[in-house]
């Protein structure tokens, strides 16, 4: 039957390009995406960018005060991912399956994990945007919400991997729940989780621009001044310094996953 | 106490009673980190810029909004099948965003893995790609409207320059966890380099690939709402913009949130789905 | 005085069969019984209810006197504390040292604070260390447990097990994982622990030459029912047969089996 496997395969990929192109065909067209536009704007772009996106002598000048933003930024960032951290440690050790006391909890721990996750950041800007107005707190709250839906999950999933075995074995030694819960499921996720935070921080540098642009907070507000106001030396300046953190931050988180994975 | 005889018990040597061990690596590693992180918060959240906003009033105002968004959605400016064919064009955008981008990090992908191309090779790809990603996609959007003009297609291009990296590093990855000796062993076939790529490194890693081609296709999903808010690309997202800062109808903006929630909650499920799915083939 | 009695044990996971069928034998103190049987026979479901990691779906279990089915939480606890549980996949927090690993044991003793903060009293580390030195790891005594090789994973679950002060221990499948040195090593030391410490074992097994090498006694189990139940010399061919056929009472199978399993 080895001709049955060939004719197979190849059907089997004619009917997966054919969706493909099916589905590219139909985006292209509710999307009104222009190809051709999409292609020359494309290089435009570039000519462009060489020509005006980069930062000249007078933008340096304004250097101390987009390093106050990002300062502020980075710290945002930070705080938002340990205080949801500490959150989302609960909801994932009483939501786990290991780890759980009772099937419900696991229910609600994902509901809630789900619901933040899902929820888009820009509507959690736009909503907190009505109370807190142009705050760091705004930022900080939005970054907040929205970590501790990923957190959850993604420290439940380590404790559901790494912890079956130990807390089978401490179970069986008669211990009680918390002492399995700090001997033996946390020293055993804890490099992960910290994998998790320091990914969380990366991501919430990034995100903090989009927040900031939306709220009018923090370096994303500042680069949306710039921008706005034609100023594209200075706007460059900003995207630099942000890659510059985002790219030191990279670099320490994978030094640090290198010696404690 | 069980009493351990006979095993010759006169030869232990008075043991050191000290159970802590000598810290290694790792572990240190680990503590100094989340002091890093504990300190840098604490320190953050004393020096966080409040503005003079009355907290608690601020707390009772936000709970407020969210009751009158989650439990009185209402739409003024559009049908719910009008609400329903604009998500359809967010997850076209989102389409579009993760086929071109998917498309070209294939390519990029096997030029950055370490065991298919020359490291000069992959070090170059490798930094350009760690540059691009660290851009946010916002700001690669709003970089091509300059020359595009705000809307869809400066939305494609933008976030399909964040996936092309973001699906580079993890395609690469994938390709270098493929065992070297298989590759190897195709070669001392006689086979060629692109032979070796379609018949061994594609087909033993296509698992791993379309799980995270759909991962950033939730991804882009969001990041396609959220430009429709923050760069005038058609779908929900402008909606959600408008509603809220524009039309100022919380009412709105609980029903696009539904909308958007709904969606999202629905591609994670699939994504869930297919991973295990797939995991289980592999 | 029998130190364990199962009477009319029998679970229903969620399939039509039984995992385990209508068991009933008792051990004695000071007894090494080795369970075996192909896999899927119930070994391990057989091994987990005893202490209760796997309840029992009918059938009373007695330790020492006291009938472990009808036990509250609490009460369920002491009686682990006093059943020690060894594991085919060692089941250690691989990123703990030896000795902690070890001190786990002893857990079900402790208060929950001290459980939780590992504080161990000055005997109880002492005891650890003589038995670590007992088995022969004193020299990882502060190593972590990912870098020791399979017979020393193993023995670090001995340990864990011996400092409980355990009456029984409960050994699953624990050779199923190593090399035939290292598996050596391991039922050699097992067979001292019941010898030299009076600690009394019963072991699940793939290997019919070991059960008959190091064990007072072998049961038989095949899909959930006890097929045989005596001292070493009485498991004929004919009867090694029994317990691995396909079908429990299909004896037509050639005497070579029993080595071959």
């Amino acid at each position: 039957m080895q001709a049955d496997v060939f004719i197979r395969r190849r059907n089997n990929a004619v009917v997966f390009f054919a969706i493909l192109v099916v589905l590219t065909a139909g985006s292209i067209v509710i999307t009104q995406y222009d190809l051709q536009k999409g292609f020359t704007s494309f290089i435009k772009a570039f000519i462009w960018g060489a020509s005006n996106f980069y930062p000249d002598a007078g933008s340096l000048r304004k250097l101390p005060d987009i390093l106050v933003k990002l300062w502020e930024t980075v710290l945002m960032s930070i705080a938002a991912t340990t205080v949801a951290a500490i959150f989302s440690m609960f909801l994932a050790v009483f939501g786990s399956r290991t780890t759980r006391i009772h099937v419900s909890f696991t229910v609600i721990a994902r509901g809630i994990g789900s619901f933040f996750r899902n929820m888009p950041l820009v509507a959690w800007a736009m909503i907190l945007m009505l109370a807190f107005s142009q705050s760091s707190l705004t930022g900080f709250l939005a970054l907040f919400l929205g970590s501790l839906g990923f957190l959850t999950r993604a420290f439940m999933e380590t404790i559901d991997e790494v912890g079956e075995n130990a807390v089978e074995a401490l179970t069986s030694t008669g211990a009680a729940y918390f002492p399995v819960i700090f001997q033996a499921v946390l020293p055993a996720s804890m490099p992960q989780i910290v994998s998790w935070l320091l990914f969380m921080v990366e991501t919430n540098i990034r995100d903090a621009t989009l927040v900031g642009l939306l709220t009018g907070t923090g370096i994303g507000f500042l680069f949306d001044v710039y921008y706005k106001s034609f100023d594209y030396h200075v706007a460059s300046l900003v995207v630099i310094v942000i890659v510059i953190a985002v790219l030191i931050v990279e670099t320490v988180s994978n030094g640090v996953r290198r010696v404690i994975l | 106490m069980i009493e351990i005889k006979g095993i010759g018990t006169e030869q232990f040597s008075s043991p050191n009673l000290n159970t802590a061990k000598p810290l290694d690596r790792a572990a240190l590693a680990i503590r100094l980190t989340l002091l890093v992180l504990a300190v840098t918060t604490i320190y953050a959240l004393l020096t966080i810029n409040a503005n003079g906003i009355d907290m608690p009033k601020a707390i009772l105002d936000t709970l407020s909004t969210l009751r009158t968004i989650f439990f009185q959605p209402y739409s003024y400016h559009f049908t719910v099948w009008q609400g329903f064919w604009e998500i359809v064009i967010t997850l076209g955008l989102a389409f579009l965003t993760t086929l071109f981008g998917g498309v070209i990090a294939l390519f990029l992908g096997l030029m950055a893995a370490q065991n298919l191309a020359p490291k000069w090779l992959t070090n170059v790809i490798k930094s350009v790609v760690a540059f691009i990603r660290a851009v946010p996609s916002i700001l690669w959007v709003l970089i091509f409207a300059v020359a595009a003009g705000l809307g869809s297609t400066a939305a494609v291009i933008g976030l399909t320059f964040h996936s092309v990296a973001y699906l580079t590093k993890a395609y690469s990855e994938s390709f270098e966890d493929l065992d070297r000796s298989v590759i190897e062993a195709l070669m001392a076939t006689g086979a060629n380099w692109w032979q070796v790529v379609f018949q061994a490194v594609i087909p033993s890693s296509a698992t791993y690939l379309l799980s995270w081609t759909f991962l950033r296709f939730e991804i882009n999903f969001s990041n396609a709402v959220a430009m429709g808010a923050a760069a005038g690309a058609a779908g929900i997202g402008f909606d959600l913009f408008m509603a809220s800062e524009f039309y100022f109808n919380l009412h709105e903006v609980g029903l696009v949130t539904y909308f958007i929630l709904a969606f999202a909650i629905i591609l994670e499920v699939l994504a869930t789905n297919m991973k295990s799915r797939l995991m289980k083939q592999a | 005085m029998a130190l364990l009695e199962l009477k009319n044990v029998t679970k229903h996971y969620n399939g039509i069969a039984p995992a385990l069928d209508d068991v009933s034998f008792s051990v004695n103190e000071g007894e090494f019984v080795s369970i075996i049987g192909s896999s899927g026979s119930g070994k391990t479901t057989l091994l987990r209810c005893i202490n209760r990691m796997v309840e029992a779906t009918s059938g009373e279990i007695a330790f020492g006197g006291i009938v472990v089915s009808r036990l509250g939480k609490m009460e369920l606890r002491q009686v682990r504390t006093k059943i020690g549980m060894i594991f085919q996949q060692f089941n250690l927090v691989d990123r703990m040292s030896v000795i902690e690993n070890v001190l786990h044991g002893r857990l079900g003793h402790k208060s929950t604070l001290a459980g939780v903060l590992g504080i161990y009293t000055r005997e109880e580390r002492w005891q650890a260390l003589r038995i670590i030195q007992m088995l022969g790891l004193d020299q990882q005594v502060y190593q972590r447990c990912d870098q020791l090789s399979g017979g020393q994973k193993q023995r670090v679950g001995i340990a864990r097990a011996l400092v409980q002060n355990p009456k029984l221990i409960l050994c699953d499948e624990p050779i199923a994982s190593l090399d035939p040195s290292s598996a050596k090593t391991i039922m050699d030391h097992l067979r001292s622990i019941c010898t030299e410490l009076g600690v009394t074992l019963i072991i699940s097994l793939h290997q019919v030459d070991v059960a008959l090498k190091y064990t007072d006694r072998i049961i038989g189990l095949n899909r959930g029912i006890v097929v045989f139940d005596g001292p070493p010399g009485e498991l004929t061919s004919q009867r090694s047969a029994e317990i691995y056929a396909k079908e429990p009472k299909d004896v037509n199978i050639d005497l070579g089996e029993r080595n071959a399993s």
